[in-house]
């Protein structure tokens, strides 16, 4: 299994090129589309972008189906949300604890009440 | 992120709440952000003194933080600079600055956590994967609602 942070890596690595975050954002508006079709605004050759499209696999954010001689790709996004969650990591740490720490101030002060009742 | 602030209305009075937050008893009970247990808490509320907790989340993993009280003025105003320790990362130190503000229904409880040197957050935002994040997380949840809804 590959581990937390060896994915989290493997996702913002694959992030950092423009290239495949262009495919991403289009994947993001298409849904799907041929690999041809993704291919088709950009300069560089079709190879180049198949090895883009690899990147993009590997780190599970892109799925691949052959149906006859068509490759369709989709957009994967649940690297993206853990990648998310870990950049908002301080914000969901205290957010989750002040919830808590106000359940437990709120259960203080009932006793207290109830004590001098 | 560099900054972050929360605020929360807690239906409590001030100096429960500063109890809360500087109490070993108190931080036990909140600290950490699932049902996780806190395994250390250690406290010295006045200006100098150190406050060192060490939790275990739901998935077995275990974190500590410490730091140093800056400024205890209780039950008002309480700062510390803040520093998470042992992990894969550095975040390096950072500041944390509560304010306890008495309101009709009890205490209104500001939490900013400032001084964020997060080089993995700095670096997001130059080479533009917030943006591209932001949206497929977007995405993400349209396609969560989109599936909850057939």
């Amino acid at each position: 299994m590959v581990n937390y942070h060896e994915r989290l890596g493997r996702t913002f690595s694959a992030l950092v090129d423009p290239t495949r975050r262009a495919i991403l954002a289009r994947l993001e508006r298409e849904e799907s589309a041929s690999v041809s079709a993704l291919a088709q605004p950009f300069v560089i050759k079709l190879p180049a972008v198949m090895k883009h499209l690899d990147v993009l696999d590997d780190a599970g954010l892109i799925t691949r189906t052959k149906v006859g001689r068509t490759v369709t790709v989709q957009l994967r996004p649940e690297p993206i949300r853990e990648a998310m969650d870990w950049l908002r990591r301080y914000e969901r740490f205290w957010s989750m604890s002040l919830d808590r720490l106000a359940a437990y101030a709120e259960g203080k002060e009932a006793e207290v009440r109830k004590k001098r009742r | 992120m560099t900054s972050l602030t929360l605020v929360r209305r807690i239906k409590a009075r001030p100096s429960i709440v500063f109890d809360a937050l500087t109490t070993p008893e108190g931080i036990v009970c909140w600290w950490g952000p699932d049902g996780g247990p806190v395994l250390v808490a250690e406290t010295d509320p006045q200006v100098g003194g150190r406050i060192r907790v060490r939790f275990r989340m739901l998935d077995g993993s275990e974190h500590e933080g410490s730091g140093e009280y800056l400024e205890v003025v209780k039950p008002e105003r309480l700062s510390m600079s803040w520093h998470w320790t042992g992990g894969v990362e550095d975040p390096g130190e950072s500041l944390v600055e509560i304010r306890l503000r008495a309101i009709v229904e009890g205490t209104e409880l500001t939490f900013t956590h400032s001084r964020l040197r997060d080089e993995e957050t700095r670096r997001s935002h130059e080479q533009g994967w917030n943006g591209a994040l932001n949206k497929l997380e977007r995405h993400f949840l349209q396609a969560n609602e989109a599936a909850g809804q057939t």
